[in-house]
This record gives structure tokens, C-alpha cells and sequence, in this order.
């Protein structure tokens, strides 16, 4: 077991915070990514595509 | 693969897809080792006792702050020189992940403070221009959001980032140059490292860990903006045929 002396306090707060602060960029990027993937699927299920993306389809 | 086809956004998701899982990986085990050797291995220091444990995720998020102004001054120079096709998405992209960075920075930095010099705050030199840092991060992220159109956005992002550089020097240079309750460099310093290598070792295991990290959390903020601009385009699109 650690012994974190008189100042435990401090030191877990410092690395709680690194958590939820990196916690919370991963969780942001994740759902970032979900969200654009679902709007370019819906967008392009209703027919809207990039001329580029018919030029590669083909 | 050369630079040059990764301006193509489409092959650059491609690297992206082979990529990410690797850079993931690594940076968890990165971080299974570095945590290991911070918190059951690495010595109390002789004077700050326990707290030395905060250098850890301080020190690692101090360097990635600059790191990250560095990455996006480079990519300021592709907008406006070069014109690369990726160069204002890899900026856009860095921008949050410095913020969050430094505030990280901040917060542990006021943690270590408190129990070692007595006060959460003190408004010297090094603690100052990293605060400007920070409120430097928070003005690119506005002016992403204000400037609707990117490359109009893009260019003026890119000259506040060339001359918000001039801070970084001011930032790792504060300590020699005015007085500061700050501990001068330790590390990155002429003449080698004056940390012990008991404590050197997992504070650079650690640097890594959060290199990696950093490097995986911005191609994978890439591919969600390139994703982002092909929505716009779509919705551009759109109301065109509407």
C-alpha cells in the first residue's frame, strides 16, 4: 500500500483531476465521432453525395 | 507513403484506421508502466516527501502544452505557406487538446503548490505565462467557432498561433530570467538532468505515455473533423438543391 504522508489529499486530487480531465477528451472525441459518422450516413442515405465519392464509387 | 498523399483526406482516414489501434495500445501500456513506476516505485523525494508523486502528470502536461502550441505553429506555417490540405484540420484539431493540456497543467501545478510553497496561486513569471498560454488555447478555439467559413477561419487562427509562439520561449525561459518560487529546469537543461534517475526514469515513462495519448487524441480529432467538413459540404449541398 502507498503511503502518500500528510499531503494524500493534494496528490489524489491532482491525479482524480488528470482522469476526468483525459476521461473526458476521450469520452468528447468518441462522441464526436459517432454523432458525424450518424449525420454523414443520414445525409448520404438521402441521396446527398460528394462528387468525389461517386468518382471513387466508381 | 510520402507527406504529399496525406493531403488527400480519404487515404489519410485510411492511415488513420491502421494507425489509431496501435497508437492506443501503446499509450495504455505506456501508461500501465509509467503509473506502476510512479506510485509503487519511484522514491518520496528527501524534502517535498510524497507530493514529488504530482510531478508525474504535472511535469508530462507542462511539456505537452508547449509540445501542442509547437504542433500547431508548425501547422500554421502548412496553411500559410505551404497551403497542405490538412495542415488548418491537424490545427483545429490540436487546439482543444492544449487546452485541456494546460489547464491540466494549471491544476496540478496549484495542487503541488499549496502543500510546497504555502499558496494555490502566485503570479510569477512561469505560473503567468502559462495561464496566457491557456487563455491563448481558449481564443484559437473561439475563433474556430466565430469564422463559419474553415479556411477564412483557418488563416486567421494561423497568425494568432504564429505570434502566440513568441510565449513559449517567455514560458521556458521565465524561470532563469525573473524571479520565481518555480523550480528552475530540471530536465530539458545544458548540462544533463539534475533529477535522480529513480525519479527521472518514470517521470519520462510517464512523458511518453502522455506523448502517445496526445498523438492518438489528435489523429482520431482529425478524422472527426475532416468527418465534420464532409457534413458541411453535404449540408452546403443540400440547400443548394433545395
Amino acid at each position: 500500500m502507498m503511503e502518500l504522508g500528510p499531503y494524500a489529499g493534494f496528490i489524489v486530487a491532482a491525479y482524480s483531476a488528470a482522469l476526468v480531465v483525459i476521461g473526458a477528451l476521450i469520452g468528447w472525441i468518441v462522441v464526436d465521432h459517432r454523432a458525424q459518422r450518424r449525420t454523414l450516413a443520414d445525409l448520404e442515405a438521402r441521396g446527398i453525395t460528394r462528387r468525389s465519392s461517386t468518382v471513387e464509387a466508381a | 507513403m510520402a507527406l504529399i498523399d496525406l493531403a488527400n483526406p480519404t487515404r489519410f482516414l485510411n492511415l488513420v484506421a491502421r494507425v489509431l489501434p496501435l497508437l492506443a495500445g501503446a499509450a495504455a501500456i505506456a501508461f500501465a508502466v509509467g503509473l506502476y513506476q510512479a506510485l509503487l516505485v519511484a522514491p518520496n523525494d528527501y524534502q517535498q516527501g510524497a507530493t514529488v508523486k504530482i510531478m508525474f502528470i504535472h511535469v508530462p502536461s507542462a511539456w505537452l502544452a508547449m509540445f501542442c502550441w509547437g504542433a500547431m505553429t508548425i501547422a500554421a506555417l502548412g496553411t500559410l505557406v505551404w497551403r497542405h490540405p490538412l495542415a488548418d484540420v491537424a490545427a483545429k484539431a490540436a487546439a482543444p487538446l492544449g487546452a485541456a493540456f494546460t489547464f491540466l497543467c494549471l491544476l496540478t501545478g496549484s495542487l503541488w503548490g499549496r502543500p510546497m510553497w504555502g499558496a494555490y496561486w502566485v503570479w510569477d513569471g512561469r505560473l503567468t505565462s502559462v495561464l496566457v498560454l491557456f487563455l491563448m488555447y481558449l481564443g484559437v478555439i473561439a475563433l474556430w467557432r466565430v469564422v463559419e467559413d474553415p479556411s477564412r477561419a483557418a488563416r486567421a487562427v494561423a497568425i494568432l498561433t504564429l505570434v502566440g509562439a513568441i510565449n513559449l520561449p517567455i514560458i521556458k525561459f521565465s524561470v532563469d530570467w525573473w524571479a520565481t518560487l518555480h523550480q528552475p529546469a530540471s530536465v530539458l537543461r545544458l548540462g544533463g538532468p539534475t533529477i535522480h534517475p529513480s525519479i527521472l526514469v518514470p517521470l519520462l515513462v510517464m512523458a511518453l505515455a502522455f506523448v502517445l495519448l496526445f498523438l492518438t487524441l489528435h489523429l482520431a480529432a482529425m478524422r472527426n473533423e475532416i468527418l465534420r467538413r464532409r457534413v458541411r459540404t453535404l449540408r452546403l449541398l443540400q440547400a443548394r438543391g433545395a
